[in-house]
C-alpha cells in the first residue's frame, strides 16, 4: 500500500455527502402522483393524435422529475447529467430514423403484399 | 534518498473496512461506483430504446391495431402498478437519506418497504398475465382470444373482427413489459441483498454507496414503468 | 520516481512481478488484477484468431477452383459464416481493448487498477462464456446465415439450434463488451494519477475512452436485436419474420446501429497504438494532440449517424439513403485528420525501424486504401453495383485485418516488453512483419478487382473470369498465415530466450514505462508523476539491456 506524494487533489480526499432533503422527497413523490392523475384524466379524452403527444410529455415530465430528485441528478456534477441526456438522445435518434425509414417505404410494402399477400400461418 | 523515509515517517490510519485498494478514500470510492452506475443505466436506456424502436414502428404502421388491442390491457391495474413504483421510488431514495445520516432503522424500513412494494408490483403483473394468458391471449402465433375476454371488450370493439396482426401487438407488450418485469426481480434481489447487508450493520455516514447505486438503478426502472404505462395502457 | 533515488536505493528486494504473484489456477481465473485478467483474454483471443484464420484458408482453398469442391457448398456457407463472426466477436472487437487496453490502461493512468476490478473480472468470464457458446455452434452443426444472421432465413424453423446459441453466444459477449467499455469510462474519469489533466493523457486512453461509448450506447441496441430475434424464433412473435406479420428490414436497421459503431470500436483503439508508436518511433511528441483526441470523440459520435450506408439495396427509403450516404462521407473527415497529423509526426523525425513501427507503417499504406474504398461504398451510385460482391470484402478486410491486426500487432510487439519482461526477436519478428503486410496486399487487392469485375460475395464457386484473381489471393492468404504464425511463434520463442527487458526499451514518455517490466502487481512502489506523455526531453538511452531512462533536469550542466 502507498501513500500520496502530493497532496490529495478535489477529486479525491473526503465530500460533502448531499443528502436530499425529506421534504424535497415527499414533494417528487407528491408531483409525480398528480402526473399519473393528469396523464389518466387525459387519456379519458379523445384528442386524437394528440393524445400521444400529450402521455409521452408528461412521461419525460415525470422521467425528468425522477432523475432530477429521487436520482439526485440536480445536484450532481455535469458528467451524469451527460449520460443521461446523450442515452435519452441516442435512443431517441434510433428511434426517429427507424419510423421514419419505415412509414417511407410502406406504400412499396402495401403494393407488393396486395399484389402477392405473405403466406398466412 | 529522504522520500522513503518520510513516506514510512507517516503513521498510516486503520483503513476502512469496505475500501478497496486501488481508492485513495471512500469518497472517491463512492463517486466512481456512482459514475459507473451512470454509465451502466446509459447502456440500459439503449437496451429498452430497441424495444421502443419495435413499439414505435409497429404502431406507426399499423395503428388501427393499436387502437383496438390496447382495451386489452386495464389501465386500472396500469394505473396501480404505477403508484405501487412511484412509492417504492420514494422509499428506495429515502433508504439512501437513511443511510447517509447513519438512520440504522429507517434504513431497514426503507429498504423492506421497497422490496415488498416491488413485489406488490409483480403481484399485479402476474394477474394481468394470467388472466390474459388463460384466456388464450399469448404472443405472436399464440395469439388467440377467446369468447370470455373479447367479451370484456367494448361494444364498439366487439362487433369489429380480431384484427390478424393482434399476436404482433402482445409480442411487443410482453417483450417490453416482460424484460421489464425481469428488470423489477433483478431489483427485488439486490434490495434482499441490501437489507442483509444491512442486518450485519455495514452502512453509515462513511460508507452507503450500494444503497445509492441499487437506488439509482430502481429509479430507472421506474423512469421504464412511466413511460410503458401511457404507451400500452392509456393513448389508443 | 526519480532515477537517481532508484539507483541509490538499497538493494533489498524488489517488488515481484505481476506474474509471480500468487499461484495456481484460482490465481488466474479469480484474479481481479487488470494485468492478468488482460493476458488471459490475449490468449482467448489468440485462439478466436487461429480458429477464425483456419476457417480463412479453408475458405480460399474452396476457391481455388472456380467450381469449388474441397468442401460442400453448404459447409462453405457455414463456415464464412462461422469465419465472419468469430472473427468479428471474439477477434476485431474485443481485441485491442480487452487484451491490450485492459493491461495498459490503468498504467498510463499511473492507477493501480481499473476502476471496478470484479466488473472486469466478470467482463472476461462473459467473453469466456460467448466463445464457449460460438463453438457450440458448430457443434450442432453451424449456422450458413452470414455473420449478419439476417431474417427471414435466420429465424426459420429449419435453421435448427445453431442459430439459437449464435443468438445468445451475442447477447453474453456483448454484455462483456458493455462492462468493458463501463469500467475504461469510469477509470479515466476518476483514476489518473494527480497532476495528469484530461490534455495529459496518452492518445490511447482517448481512443479507449471513445470507444467506451461506442460499446455503451452502442451494444445494448444489439444485445435487444438478438433477444428479439431468439424470441421471434422460438415463439413466432412476428417482428421480423413477413409470415408472422413482421419486417426483416427492421431487423437489418437494429442489426446495424450496433455494427456499424461497431467498426469503430474495431479501429479507434487501434488508431490510438498507432498515436503512441508513430510518437515514441519518431522520437518526436504527436503532431495535432489535442485534434488527434477531439477526432476521437468525433468519429464514435458521428459513427452512430450512418448505420444506413448497410442497407442502401435493402428496401430502405429514398430519404434515408440520401441521408445516410451524406452522414457517410462525413465520418472521413476525421479519420484523415489524424492521418495527416500522423505523418507530420513523422516528418523531420528520428524514424526507428524496429517492429512496431514496421506494422505502423504498414497500416497507413492500408487504412489509407482501406478508408479510401469506403468512400466507393458510401456513395449511393456506386454502391449499388458494387454492394455485395468482392470489393466490399476487399474495403472490409483493408480496415478490420490490414488496419486493426496490423495495429494489434505493433501494440503487441510495443508492449510484449513490459507485459512479460522479455524482448522479442527483432529480426525474426521483422520478417514477419514484411510478409504479413505482403500476404495481406496479395490476398486482398485481386478481391477489389475481383469485385469491379463483377464476383459476388459468399458463393462457393464462381465464374471462370475471375479465376487469376482468387488464385493469387489464395496464395496471398498462405503467405498471410506463413507471416501471423511466425510473428505469433518469435512472441512465445521470447517467453524462453528472450533479453531480459528494461523497464523503458523504447524511450517513451507515459506512465508505463516508469515501472519494471513486467510490473509489480501494484502497478507502482509510489503513486507515479506525470510528465507530458510525449514528451521525450531528458530521456537517455543507456544500453540495450538498461534501455532509456529520465535524467533530471538538474543533471544536465
Amino acid at each position: 500500500m502507498t501513500t500520496p506524494s502530493d497532496p490529495p487533489t478535489a477529486r479525491s480526499g473526503p465530500r460533502a455527502e448531499h443528502v436530499v432533503p425529506a421534504r424535497t422527497l415527499l414533494a417528487t413523490a407528491a408531483a409525480l402522483l398528480a402526473l399519473t392523475a393528469l396523464t389518466v384524466a387525459a387519456s379519458r379524452l379523445d384528442l386524437g393524435a394528440v393524445n400521444a403527444v400529450v402521455a409521452l410529455a408528461i412521461a419525460c415530465a415525470k422521467a425528468s422529475i425522477v432523475a432530477l430528485f429521487f436520482m439526485h441528478l440536480l445536484y450532481e456534477r455535469r458528467f451524469p447529467r451527460v449520460i443521461l441526456v446523450a442515452s435519452a438522445l441516442f435512443a431517441a435518434l434510433f428511434v426517429a430514423f427507424v419510423v421514419f425509414d419505415t412509414t417511407q417505404y410502406q406504400p412499396d410494402l402495401r403494393a407488393r403484399e396486395a399484389q402477392a399477400p405473405p403466406p398466412a400461418r | 534518498m529522504t522520500a522513503p523515509a518520510l513516506d514510512r515517517a507517516v503513521p498510516a490510519a486503520p483503513r476502512p473496512r469496505f475500501l478497496a485498494g486501488h481508492f485513495e478514500d471512500l469518497g472517491a470510492q463512492t463517486e466512481t461506483a456512482q459514475l459507473g452506475i451512470w454509465l451502466f443505466l446509459g447502456s440500459e436506456i439503449l437496451f429498452f430504446g430497441g424495444l421502443f424502436t419495435a413499439y414505435g414502428v409497429y404502431r406507426a404502421n399499423h395503428l388501427e391495431l393499436f387502437r383496438y388491442a390496447h382495451h386489452f390491457l386495464d389501465w386500472r391495474l396500469g394505473a396501480l402498478n404505477t403508484v405501487v413504483l412511484i412509492g417504492s421510488s420514494l422509499s428506495a431514495a429515502w433508504s439512501v437519506r437513511c443511510a447517509q445520516l447513519g438512520q440504522r432503522r429507517g434504513l431497514r424500513a426503507t429498504l423492506l418497504v421497497t422490496l415488498l412494494l416491488a413485489a406488490a408490483f409483480m403481484a399485479v403483473k402476474y394477474l394481468e398475465y394470467s388472466h390474459k394468458l388463460h384466456h388464450g391471449v399469448g404472443w405472436g402465433a399464440s395469439c388467440h382470444p377467446d369468447a370470455e375476454i373479447l367479451g370484456e371488450l367494448p361494444a364498439a370493439l366487439r362487433a369489429v373482427p380480431v384484427p390478424a396482426r393482434l399476436g404482433t401487438f402482445f409480442a411487443v407488450y410482453y417483450l417490453m413489459t416482460g424484460l421489464h418485469g425481469i428488470h423489477v426481480l433483478a431489483g427485488m434481489g439486490l434490495y434482499l441483498w441490501l437489507l442483509a447487508r444491512a442486518r450485519r450493520g455495514d452502512f453509515g455516514p462513511e460508507y452507503w454507496a450500494p444503497v445509492d447505486t441499487v437506488a439509482l438503478y430502481w429509479h430507472l426502472v421506474d423512469m421504464i414503468w412511466i413511460f410503458l404505462f401511457p404507451l400500452f395502457y392509456l393513448i389508443g | 520516481m526519480i532515477p537517481a533515488a532508484r539507483a541509490a536505493e538499497p538493494a533489498g528486494a524488489p517488488a515481484e512481478s505481476y506474474l509471480a504473484h500468487g499461484r495456481g489456477p484460482r490465481a488466474w481465473l479469480l484474479t481481479l488484477d487488470h494485468k492478468r485478467i488482460g493476458v488471459m483474454y490475449l490468449v482467448v483471443i489468440t485462439l478466436a484468431l487461429l480458429l477464425g484464420g483456419v476457417f480463412a484458408l479453408v475458405l480460399r482453398l474452396n476457391l481455388w477452383r472456380p467450381g469449388g469442391g474441397l468442401v460442400s457448398n453448404d459447409t462453405y456457407n457455414k463456415l464464412f459464416t462461422l469465419h465472419g463472426a468469430v472473427m468479428i466477436f471474439l477477434f476485431v472487437i474485443p481485441g485491442i481493448p480487452a487484451a491490450l487496453g485492459n493491461f495498459v490502461l490503468p498504467l498510463q493512468l499511473g492507477a493501480k487498477d481499473v476502476a471496478f476490478p470484479r466488473v472486469n473480472l466478470l467482463s472476461f468470464w462473459l467473453y469466456a462464456i460467448g466463445a464457449t457458446l460460438f463453438v457450440a455452434v458448430l457443434a450442432v452443426g453451424g449456422v450458413d446465415t452470414g455473420w449478419t444472421l439476417y431474417p427471414p432465413y435466420s429465424l426459420e424453423d429449419a435453421r435448427g439450434l445453431g442459430i439459437l446459441l449464435a443468438l445468445a453466444a451475442v447477447f453474453v459477449a456483448g454484455f462483456s463488451s458493455i462492462l468493458t467499455g463501463v469500467n475504461f469510462i469510469a477509470s479515466i474519469h476518476r483514476l489518473r494519477a494527480p497532476g495528469m489533466g484530461w490534455f495529459d493523457l496518452p492518445l490511447f486512453l482517448w481512443a479507449l475512452y471513445a470507444t467506451g461509448v461506442i460499446q455503451i450506447i452502442a451494444t445494448p441496441v444489439l444485445g435487444i436485436t438478438a433477444a428479439m430475434g431468439f424470441m421471434d424464433r422460438l415463439f413466432h412473435l412476428g417482428l421480423f419474420m413477413p409470415e408472422y406479420g413482421g419486417d426483416p428490414v427492421l431487423f437489418q436497421h437494429f442489426f446495424w446501429f450496433y455494427s456499424h459503431p461497431a467498426v469503430y470500436i474495431m479501429i479507434l483503439p487501434a488508431m490510438g497504438i498507432v498515436s503512441e508508436v508513430v510518437s515514441v518511433f519518431s522520437r518526436k511528441p504527436i503532431f495535432g494532440y489535442r485534434y488527434i483526441a477531439m477526432s476521437s470523440i468525433a468519429i464514435a459520435v458521428i459513427g452512430f449517424f450512418v448505420w444506413g450506408h448497410h442497407m442502401f439495396v435493402s428496401g430502405q427509403s429514398r430519404w434515408t439513403n440520401l441521408v445516410f450516404s451524406f452522414l457517410t462521407l462525413l465520418v472521413a473527415i476525421p479519420s484523415a485528420i489524424k492521418t495527416f497529423n500522423w505523418l507530420a509526426t513523422m516528418y523531420k523525425g528520428a524514424i526507428d525501424l524496429r517492429t512496431p513501427m514496421v506494422y505502423v507503417l504498414s497500416f497507413f499504406a492500408i487504412f489509407g486504401v482501406g478508408g479510401l474504398t469506403g468512400l466507393f461504398l458510401g456513395a449511393l451510385a456506386t454502391d449499388v453495383p458494387l454492394h455485395d460482391t468482392y470489393f466490399v470484402v476487399a474495403h472490409f478486410h483493408f480496415v478490420m485485418v490490414g488496419a486493426v491486426l496490423t495495429a494489434f500487432l505493433a501494440g503487441l510487439h510495443y508492449w510484449w516488453p513490459k507485459m512479460t519482461g522479455r524482448m522479442y526477436g527483432e529480426g525474426m519478428a521483422r520478417l514477419a512483419a514484411a510478409l504479413v503486410f505482403v500476404g495481406f496486399n496479395v490476398t486482398f487487392v485481386p478481391q477489389f478487382f475481383a469485385g469491379v469485375a463483377g464476383m459476388p460475395r459468399r458463393y462457393a464457386t464462381y465464374a471462370p473470369a475471375f479465376l487469376g484473381w482468387n488464385r493469387a489471393s489464395t496464395v496471398g492468404a498462405f503467405v498471410l498465415a506463413l507471416g501471423m504464425g511466425l510473428a505469433l511463434g518469435g512472441l512465445l520463442a521470447s517467453l524462453r530466450s528472450g533479453r531480459r527487458a528494461p523497464a523503458n526499451p523504447w524511450g517513451a514518455a507515459s506512465l508505463e514505462w516508469t515501472t519494471p517490466s513486467p510490473p509489480p502487481h501494484e502497478n507502482f512502489e509510489a503513486t507515479p508523476r506525470p510528465t507530458g506523455p510525449y514528451d521525450f526531453t531528458g530521456l537517455r538511452r543507456v544500453s540495450d539491456e538498461a534501455g532509456w531512462i529520465r535524467v533530471p533536469a538538474e543533471a544536465a550542466p
